[in-house]
């Protein structure tokens, strides 16, 4: 009844929040060995990519290719494995589209509270507990690997990249969120999500430094596919921290990208927004 | 056959108002076998159904409703219209003073929805957690969430359950702490979906207990759902029958009794089973049962016939009583659904 009800102060907003992060962390916990696993088995494609790139580097008498040595290339994938650790949302979209397909999104019409805050804290909770359980294997890993890293870079630079990781956090989640909005228009959206992966592993930077694409012709004079991705949401996925960490992008170039990586993260925050109002509004109109 | 009178029309405060309120969905027919599906996909065939037809209802404030109705009757979309998770095709309805769907903040933190199978706790967590959670987005004062969880708790007896994780407990068990949840922010308005469905007896009549005492005592307005005439017997002075969209019968459950029965069930115990054609010759329907014998009786004859029965040789005791609930509702229904039959064949 009213008079059991706090008064809404600025900060009551985030107390919900945390109250709603403390929660997940706890859920997620239920699930922290199958983390452990998860996070070893992740390693082992790059096991490949590095053979890989030894050969190329072995069929060539150049030193570099696009600019990365063959060092740099090893460290670009393990830093990009860095990377994907935080703007990567394993089943995100697709639990927001079975949620509306099963009902329990009712839960959040019903209640007062926000269905992408409640997300948004659920994710961060999944990181949270996925990175204490994945700093063990990953400290390991890059000990191992660091003859193949340039010197560490000045603390400029590691605060960009650190930016640019947060960033690319919630430019992740919110992609990702927006596609599973899709299900109040499909049944399934794994397809299209599906798609949205194939797009991302080409043009994050994920398969390969988006620096190989800067000699790849669009047709347009002087405008190179790189210089379209640049444009585009993905690489600030993948190849972006990176890049920053191994010093390829630098000065007035890092601050133009990390303002469109902002930028993206607005526009996508925003269209996550519109597809769960207009979604809503479909579905109370014709399911519910 | 709509009430001319409703049981409220003296009522004061309505909580609930509901006029001419509908909801019509649009259902794609799925064609059988493989070509007819190949069509559908160029070309689908639907039709528009009407799950609620322009209902009225006004419920006052402490008044304790039961929908009833036949399955797809249209009671779940009813709730589901005055929770706010669906929007109608016509009319118009206020809970609480505020307009459902709109689904303001205000108007969520005053109600509560009960799903007989969805859940609101978390699965994998204890329930003590999901409580938690609910005394943040309810906004509720910590010393009064307490006092109400441990007050809610005790009289459920599931004290002892809230520190387990929800998935290792029973259907009931689960039930029990959904309802606690639905009630720590003491909605005004709590719409029950089912809530004792797949429950056993014990499970049941303890949810009825809790139901009741929590209603009285706080004056809560409670609409519920259901296919059990036990729960509706238990809780509920007023009955609202729902069929095909559209209220059959409002009032109370005293008088769906009266009106709607022309029988009384006439049970007769003998010391040994008697004689048939002895029973038989009263000219009512009658039942044996070894030595024991049901009649169903003409409600405005029984006074007139039943010293004559009475006098017939042997009859050690006898019960008169009213058509079970069950009947009378499962009569009502048929009697509906031939009603339909018929409009439908003269069109």
């Amino acid at each position: 009844m009213s008079d059991a009800v706090r008064p809404a102060g600025p900060l009551q907003g985030l107390r919900t929040w945390w109250t709603m992060l403390k929660i997940c962390l706890e859920e997620r916990l239920v699930y922290r060995g199958d983390f452990a696993l998860g996070t070893l088995m992740r390693f082992l494609p790059i096991v490949t990519q590095v053979f890989l790139w030894t050969a190329v580097f072995g069929a060539t008498s150049r030193g570099d290719i696009a600019g990365y040595s063959r060092n740099d290339i090893v460290a670009y994938y393990l830093l990009t494995m860095l990377t994907r650790a935080f703007s990567s949302m394993p089943g995100l979209a697709g639990g927001i589209a079975r949620s509306v397909r099963d009902g329990s999104v009712k839960k959040f019409l019903i209640q007062p509270v926000d269905y992408v805050s409640f997300l948004l804290a659920a994710r961060v909770a999944h990181k949270l507990v996925y990175y204490a359980v994945a700093t063990i294997p990953f400290a390991l890993v890059f000990f191992l690997c660091r003859s193949y890293f340039p010197p560490i870079p000045d603390a400029t630079t590691i605060a960009a990249f650190l930016l640019s990781l947060a960033l690319s956090f919630l430019l992740g989640f919110f992609m990702e969120a927006t596609l599973g909005m899709l299900g109040f228009w499909f049944m399934e959206v794994s397809s299209i999500v599906f798609g949205y992966m194939l797009v991302q592993y080409l043009l994050s930077g994920h398969m390969f430094p988006i620096d190989l694409l800067r000699t790849v012709p669009t047709g347009l004079s002087g405008v190179s596919l790189a210089d379209v991705v640049h444009w585009l949401p993905f690489e600030y996925t993948a190849y972006f921290s990176s890049a920053i960490w191994l010093g390829k992008v630098q000065g007035a170039a890092l601050v133009n990208a990390l303002l469109i990586e902002a930028g993206w993260v607005v526009v996508m925050a925003v269209a996550c927004r519109v597809a769960w109002w207009r979604g809503t509004r479909r579905y109370s109109a014709f399911g519910g | 056959m709509h009430n001319s009178d409703p049981a409220g029309a003296s009522r004061a405060e309505p909580v609930i108002r509901v006029a001419g309120l509908a909801k019509e969905y649009r259902v794609y027919d799925k064609p059988e076998g493989l070509a007819a599906s190949i069509r559908a996909l160029f070309r689908r065939t639907s039709r528009v159904v009407e799950a609620v037809k322009g209902v009225d209802l006004e419920v006052g404030r402490g008044e304790f409703v039961a929908l009833l109705g036949p399955n797809g009757a249209g009671k779940t979309t009813l709730l589901k219209l005055l929770s706010g998770i669906i929007t109608p095709s016509r009319g118009t309805a206020t809970v609480l003073g505020h307009v459902p769907w709109e689904r303001a903040d205000d108007f969520r933190r005053r109600f509560a929805l009960v799903m007989g199978q969805r859940n609101q706790l978390w699965w994998d967590l204890p329930a003590a957690e999901s409580f938690r959670l609910h005394q943040e987005i309810y906004r509720i004062d910590p010393a009064r969430f307490e006092k109400t969880r441990d007050e809610l708790v005790d009289l459920l007896g599931v004290r002892k359950l809230i520190l387990q994780p929800v998935r290792e407990l029973s259907l009931g068990e689960r039930m029990k702490l959904e309802l606690v949840a639905a009630l720590l922010h003491e909605p005004e308005v709590l719409f029950l979906d089912e809530p004792t469905i797949g429950l056993d007896v014990v499970a049941q009549h303890t949810i009825h207990e809790f139901l009741r005492d929590v209603q009285r005592r706080r004056r809560m307005t409670v609409v519920l759902t259901t296919h059990y005439m036990k729960d509706v017997a238990a809780l509920c002075e007023r009955v609202v029958v729902i069929t095909r969209g559209d209220i059959l019968y409002d009032g109370s459950l005293a008088e769906i009794v009266d009106r709607f029965t022309t029988h009384k069930i006439v049970t007769l115990d003998f010391d040994e089973a008697p004689d048939r054609g002895l029973i038989e010759r009263f000219g009512f329907p009658c039942e044996f049962r070894g030595p024991q014998v049901v009649l169903r009786i003409d409600r405005t004859r029984i006074a007139d016939v039943l010293p004559g029965i009475l006098g017939a040789a042997g009859v050690r005791d006898v019960s008169v009583e009213d058509v079970p609930l069950e009947e009378i509702v499962a009569e009502l229904f048929r009697a509906d659904s031939r009603a339909a039959a018929v409009a439908e064949a003269a069109r």
